[in-house]
């Protein structure tokens, strides 16, 4: 395979291809006529999956740092280019938005029956701005992407959405971009006060900020980064925009556009404030923020009557896991929250699906409205079973890799959080399960859901592989795992590096974090790092 | 020399600002706007003799600017006297909150 | 029958050498043995799992296409053993049979001095940084007996439940989820680490889920189930924080680095094992249904009864004394969290059993019975005597298996006849039974040995394991240095106060079935008939295993003695010498920390004493409630409420347990859940956000009020405007 790829001298142009081939087929699909608009989109994102895939192969796990990078001068004059790259850290998430991409198109094609070329230009186009997302490597570079993503899916919910569709996307498009604004001041701050110098990554990296501008560039950005995640108490556009959105819109938003914002935290939150990240407060507000979203969300979510709003406030309680892996600082937690970011994804996304699929017979989300339903569609009732189980982690599902990883990494720093944040796992049953048992189980006593259909032949070929993804990252997650270590690595020695030699730095011995994080893992922690040194790699 | 000229410069300024403000048929603001523009091209010939070509250079440009202006405001006029039927400004609110 | 003799053949094989006082530490060359496949044992019922839910799939593809046309699929149209049934029925338990042979194989083969657990390793499951998960598998003594229990009875059951499921549609599906059960219950006794355990750990509360629920359109059976999996999430909360604590301390999952260094590097009584054993436990009391997170177990019989035996009284409600017993050494460094096993133990047994008196369902009987019994395995594992435990937990499962099966056969007759009753019949209900033993005379035999089993007669099975869970407790109470040893002399006696509620409250059941006058009516009654075959076999078998399944740990002081038939009975403490490379750290560990267990009970007297004590106690018991018992007049269910008042009604509504969760804990969660809902989210949070949203269109609106539409009045401020900024620079220059 290997081979393969290098004789089609894959490394020099796969990044671009996902980037722009997306774009291509959104052209392609602006130019066609509205019967083949469906077939079209979903045939370039399946092109873009396949493409990939080969990053499986292509992306070798040295040194951590990014790989296949190639940057070319875009303003000049303002120090930006176009750069882009691809480390342990993006290169599942790339994988994971090409995935859900094509499957969300394919899982459109009913849904979807009005203004369809729009429709499909507009998922190309996101994917597009997601990939981008995923894969810059200037700072410029990404906020231009990480602002396109909104406008497609402005436009997805508002169109296609359901009644309260407008309200729900305005919600969407003003708080997300209420957050990215603070976070361009956050950029240009960095851009013209910190001596950055340009928009490059590595540029960033470098800036010399003092532990006070750390905080409140931190706090811009985490503002950003927290309203995507979403964060507690910066959730509730959520439910309104998935209850809103239709089924390939929400598919994405859960199972992509969410993990922008973590991955935000881990590529430049941690990286860029070392000193912030580490700060006690700090890691104490982010640590209850996501333990009071575990639990909270878990709670709103098991008294929802609409199915898709309670998977909304699930994906809350989910995201609250990663947040507490991430802050936790240790390498099992941040590896933990990266598997819990590729398991919401596919099994959120499936969960999603599955919804639609009932909305498209039922045209109704309501739990009561349902019941029985397993008599009636045992292969639906046999997916959404196995999905929820993934979904509330159960071992042996890739829901258990990353909660187990990421309660594991904050127990070792931050006993009382994961304390606490276990329990979300007696929650979860307690949302899941209810709503199983009254969609599914249950006397099938409304005539209308007698003649509830099982799935087609498409739904199948959909669904088939987010639950294969599902049993095979629980029970052989570490070929994923090793991708990611180096680089996950590397931003955890970024951050103990950095905050050993900001501890000795800094006016106080205090302000550098607790000496209780120096020391708990990594080679650089023992000796303190010179700050020169930290920053050369 | 200057100084008339300037002073007719800005009394036909001042003639075709207040036509633009008081009155309410589209065709007479539009002439007025004319006014204007042709009291600052008075201006520019005027203050060219002392600094130099440029002023000259500006009224072509405005006269150019003019002549389209004259074009696209007379087409709109007529297409909204064709809806309304009445080219008093008055008339035309429907952008108004 | 094939399990006795060969299991005793390869006893008395084994026992011409037994390593009666092993070297404790002493590092014998390990035979380099070769376990038998053990990979394919787990295998093989996921592989059954896997045939039998395909067929279950494209079964349920044809059953729904008759539930959209309107109609019902009748698999039985026409064919007396339809199609979908001939492959489930040659998988299902075919696929058990061959883990069988292949564990058995195993067992015999385990050479008596393997000192250290053999480990296969497959793959890596979880590695990142220091932390190495492996999917790995080991054979021990302890995980072979287990390994002999689950697929032996498990066998069985299967083989039952060819007979017990004949007329059910979900056939296929119903096997596919046993074998299920079977693989995450296999995965859980041979896993090599608490990660491995915990996955089937909570896979075998999955498939409880499911076969609880199995008869899914059945509201309250789905509630059950979903009572059961939340019960036992709370509990794996405990088991997951304990693995956490667990690998902070000891920086590993794997049993073996974990015991070793737990030996070498914790003190006795210290926090952390205290912590990591109380957590344990918590999870433990969640799966194994111990107060208060009993109350699951008797919702649980909702399932259909084959289940019920293996599920809920053979196997996984064992596996917490199963990790209690896997965990030895760290109970025996944390002499507090045993003593709180040990009374959790005893308080469930007690509660459980003061409960079982007053029910008429004959399986909520049952099932407080398991639950009572299960409490007297924790108190073994609790006074550190796991090999009681463990003793018990396997006479248990045979004849509590043989209980819960004879229990079905029963139903299934009863089942029959409520289709021909006159009136509404609960068909579990005892009070609509009685008489029974007219119509099937073989399973009122067989349950009344499994009666005088569980009742403690000798020399039935669980004579000789519950006598040596009571007399461990009574010989640790006196143990010179033991700080509980009064609690300990409490746990004694309350232990033999429940024993004889046990043997009442199984009279009880047994009369109320079997004897006296038939309730059923008389259209009913004509359908009361015996069991088939194919399930009155495995019912045999079973009976046997309860009359000779306690000859395996004869206590050696009890010999010579009747209980020994005078030295007759062969196997001289033969499991406690088997489990001996398992338990022997942690025996060392309390002996070190308690001193010598003393040799005579609280109250003075050996133990031959007590034996005989107890098991004539017993069948007093059984003889004068049976009698007092018989001559009582039983109304039939529809004409009776129960105990109306008092004690018998506290009983009857199972102390209340039920009714104050939901009072105090599920009631106010759900008001909780709704004000985050409704005033957290929609009032505060939306509130700000809309209200944010509203000031900005206050502001807009403000503004649009001087849009008048009139174009003179913006060349008006237009013109203004201008004059000002131009007056402002000159003027202010």
């Amino acid at each position: 395979m290997t081979d393969l790829l290098a004789s089609l001298r894959y490394e020099d142009w796969i990044l671009h291809a996902l980037i722009w081939l997306p774009l291509v087929g959104m052209a392609h699909v602006v130019v066609s006529s509205p019967e083949r608009a469906k077939n079209l989109a979903f045939a370039w994102s399946s092109i873009v999956f396949v493409l990939s895939l080969g990053l499986w192969w292509g992306y070798e796990p040295g040194g951590g740092g990014f790989m296949l990078e190639s940057s070319t001068p875009w303003i000049e004059s303002w120090g930006v280019s176009y750069a882009l790259g691809v480390d342990g850290i993006s290169v599942f998430m790339v994988m994971l938005t090409t995935f859900t991409s094509a499957i969300a198109i394919l899982g459109s094609f009913e849904y979807v029956k009005t203004r369809r070329k729009a429709f499909y230009a507009l998922m190309l186009l996101l994917e597009t701005g997601v990939l981008g997302v995923f894969l810059a490597t200037d700072i410029f570079l990404f906020y231009v992407f990480f602002e396109l993503t909104l406008v497609p899916m402005y436009f997805i919910v508002g169109i296609w959405g359901g009644e309260r569709r407008i309200y729900a996307a305005v919600k969407f498009f003003l708080y997300t971009a209420v957050g990215s604004l603070l976070m361009l001041v956050a950029i240009l701050y960095m851009y013209f006060g910190g001596g950055a110098g340009s928009f490059g990554y590595e540029a960033f990296l470098n800036a010399d900020l003092s532990l006070r501008e750390q905080l409140w560039l931190f706090a811009a950005f985490a503002l950003a980064f927290g309203i995507k995640v979403p964060v507690f108490p910066l959730h509730t556009w959520l439910p309104d925009a998935h209850v809103e959105a239709p089924t390939p819109g929400s598919v994405i938003l859960a199972a992509v556009l969410l993990k922008m914002g973590t991955y935000g935290f881990m590529r430049f939150l941690l990286p860029f404030f070392p000193g912030a990240a580490q700060h006690p407060t700090v890691v104490a507000v982010m640590l209850v923020l996501g333990v009071v979203g575990i639990i909270y969300a878990a709670w709103v979510a098991a008294v929802q009557p609409d199915a898709k709003k309670l998977v909304a406030y699930t994906s809350v309680a989910h995201m609250g896991f990663v947040v507490i892996g991430i802050f936790a600082l240790t390498l099992n937690g941040l590896q933990g929250g990266m598997v819990v970011m590729i398991s919401h994804g596919i099994s959120t996304g499936a969960l999603f699906l599955l919804l639609g699929m009932m909305y498209e017979r039922r045209h109704t989300r309501l739990i009561e409205d349902f019941g029985g339903l397993g008599r009636a569609a045992p292969l639906f009732a046999t997916a959404f079973v196995i999905t929820a189980l993934a979904s509330i982690g159960l071992p042996g599902t890739s829901g258990f890799v990353g909660e187990f990883l990421a309660l594991l990494g904050t127990f070792e720093t931050h006993a009382v959080a994961a304390i606490v944040a276990a329990t979300g796992v007696v929650f979860a049953a307690y949302y899941m399960l209810p709503m199983v048992q009254r969609v599914l189980f249950n006397r099938l006593d409304n005539p209308e859901n007698r003649k509830f259909p099982d799935l087609s032949r498409r739904e199948v070929v959909i669904l088939a592989p987010m639950v294969a993804l599902m049993i095979g990252i629980g029970v052989h997650p570490t070929p994923i795992l090793e991708r990611m270590e180096p680089s996950v690595q590397l931003v955890l020695e970024r951050v103990e590096g950095a905050g050993a030699t900001l501890g000795t730095a800094s006016a106080g011995p205090s302000d550098g974090g607790p000496p209780g994080y120096v020391g708990d893992a990594g080679p650089g922690a023992q000796v303190p790092v010179p700050a020169t040194a930290a920053r050369e790699d | 020399m200057l100084t008339p000229a300037l002073l007719l410069s800005a009394a036909l300024f001042v003639i075709g600002t207040l036509g633009v403000i008081v009155r309410r048929n589209a065709i007479i603001i539009f002439l007025c706007i004319e006014l204007q523009l042709n009291a600052v091209n008075l201006a520019f010939v005027a203050l060219s003799r002392y600094t130099g070509i440029e002023g000259q250079l500006y009224v072509f440009f405005v006269m150019t600017v003019a002549a389209a202006e004259a074009a696209v405001g007379l087409a709109i006029i007529i297409s909204i006297f064709r809806h309304y039927e009445t080219v008093n400004v008055n008339k035309f609110n429907v952008l108004k909150w | 029958m094939t399990g006795v003799t060969t299991v005793e053949s390869a006893v008395t094989a084994l026992a011409g050498t037994p390593p009666l006082t092993a070297p404790p530490l002493a590092v014998q060359e390990a035979a380099s043995w070769e376990p038998v496949l053990p990979g394919l044992i787990v295998l093989l019922p996921l592989l059954g799992f896997a045939i039998n839910g395909f067929l279950a799939l494209r079964a349920a593809a044809v059953s729904s296409a008759a539930v959209r046309s309107g109609s019902e699929w009748d698999p039985f149209a026409g064919a007396a053993t339809p199609a979908t049934h001939r492959l489930p029925t040659l998988v299902g338990p075919g696929v058990m049979l061959i883990a069988f042979v292949l564990a058995l194989l195993n067992f015999i083969g385990m050479p008596d001095d393997l000192q250290e657990p053999v480990v296969r390793s497959y793959w890596s499951w979880i590695a990142t940084g220091d932390l190495r998960i492996e999917a790995a598998l080991q054979l021990d003594q302890l995980s072979a007996v287990m390994m002999l229990v689950v697929t032996g009875v498990g066998f069985l059951i299967h083989v039952f439940s060819v007979g017990y499921m004949k007329n059910d549609v979900g056939y296929p599906r119903y096997f596919s989820y046993l074998n299920l059960f079977v693989f995450f219950m296999l995965v859980l006794v041979m896993g090599s680490g608490y990660a491995t355990m915990f996955v089937g750990w909570e896979g075998v509360g999955l498939c409880s889920y499911l076969l609880i629920g199995y008869w899914f359109s059945d509201r309250e059976k789905s509630d059950a189930g979903k009572k059961a999996f939340i019960v036992n999430r709370i509990g794996d909360v405990g088991f997951l924080l304990a693995m956490f604590l667990i690998y902070q301390a000891f920086g590993t999952f794997d049993f073996g680095e974990v015991f070793a260094g737990a030996e070498g590097g914790l003190a006795t009584g210290g926090a952390t094992v205290t912590a990591i054993t109380l957590l344990l436990m918590l999870g433990a009391a969640g799966k194994s249904a111990q107060v208060p997170l009993h109350v699951w177990l008797p919702d649980a019989m909702a399932g259909p009864t084959p289940v019920s035996a293996l599920i809920h009284a053979a196997t996984m409600v064992t596996a917490g004394v199963y990790m209690v017993a896997r965990s030895s050494v760290l109970y025996a460094l944390a002499p507090v969290s045993q003593a709180i096993v040990a009374g959790v133990g005893v308080l469930t047994a007690l509660i459980a059993a003061t409960i079982a008196i007053q029910q008429y369902d004959i399986k909520k009987v049952l099932a407080y019975s398991t639950v009572s019994q299960l409490g007297f395995m924790f108190l073994a594992a609790g006074i550190g005597a796991f090999t009681a435990a463990i003793f018990h937990l396997v006479t248990h499962a045979f004849f509590k298996a043989l209980l819960f099966l004879g229990a079905g056969a029963v139903i299934h007759s009863m089942h029959h006849a409520a289709h021909h009753a006159e009136r509404h019949l609960d068909e579990q209900d005892m009070r609509n039974m009685g008489g029974l033993r007219k119509y099937m005379p073989l399973t009122c035999a067989l349950m009344w040995i499994a009666t005088l089993a569980i009742a403690g007669i000798w020399p039935f099975a669980g004579f000789f394991s519950k006598d040596e869970i009571i007399w461990y407790t009574a010989a640790w109470a006196g143990a010179e240095s033991n700080p509980f040893g009064a609690l300990y002399a409490v746990y004694w006696g309350v232990a033999l106060i429940t024993a004889l509620m046990t043997a009442f409250y199984m009279t009880r059941l047994m009369i109320m079935t079997f004897h006296g006058a038939n309730r059923t009516g008389a259209a009913g009654a004509a359908h009361l008939h015996e069991a088939p075959p194919v399930m009155t076999l495995p019912l045999i078998a079973l009976a046997a295993l309860s009359v000779f399944g306690g000859w395996i740990n004869v206590p050696e002081a009890l010999q010579a003695s009747f209980a020994g038939l005078f030295g007759a009975l062969p196997m001289s403490e033969w499991l406690h010498h088997w489990l001996e490379p398992v338990t022997h750290a942690a025996a060392e560990i309390q002996v070190a920390g308690f001193g010598e267990a003393a040799y005579s009970a609280p109250l003075g007297g050996g133990e031959v004493t007590w034996a005989l004590v107890s098991t004539v106690a017993a069948a007093l018991t059984v003889a004068v409630s049976a009698r007092l018992l018989g001559t009582r007049k039983y109304v039939a269910a529809a004409a009776d409420s129960g105990p109306r008042a008092g004690l018998g009604r506290v009983l009857h509504d199972k102390w209340y347990f039920d009714e104050a969760y939901d009072a105090v804990i599920v009631r106010p969660l759900l008001r909780l859940s709704r004000w985050c809902w409704r005033f957290i989210d929609d009032v505060i949070i939306d509130g700000f956000v809309n209200t944010t949203a509203q000031f900005a269109r206050l502001a807009g609106w403000i503004m649009s009020l001087f849009q008048t539409g009139q174009v003179n009045m913006y060349a008006f401020v237009l013109t203004v405007g201008v004059l000002l900024v131009l007056g402002t620079t000159v003027f202010l220059r």
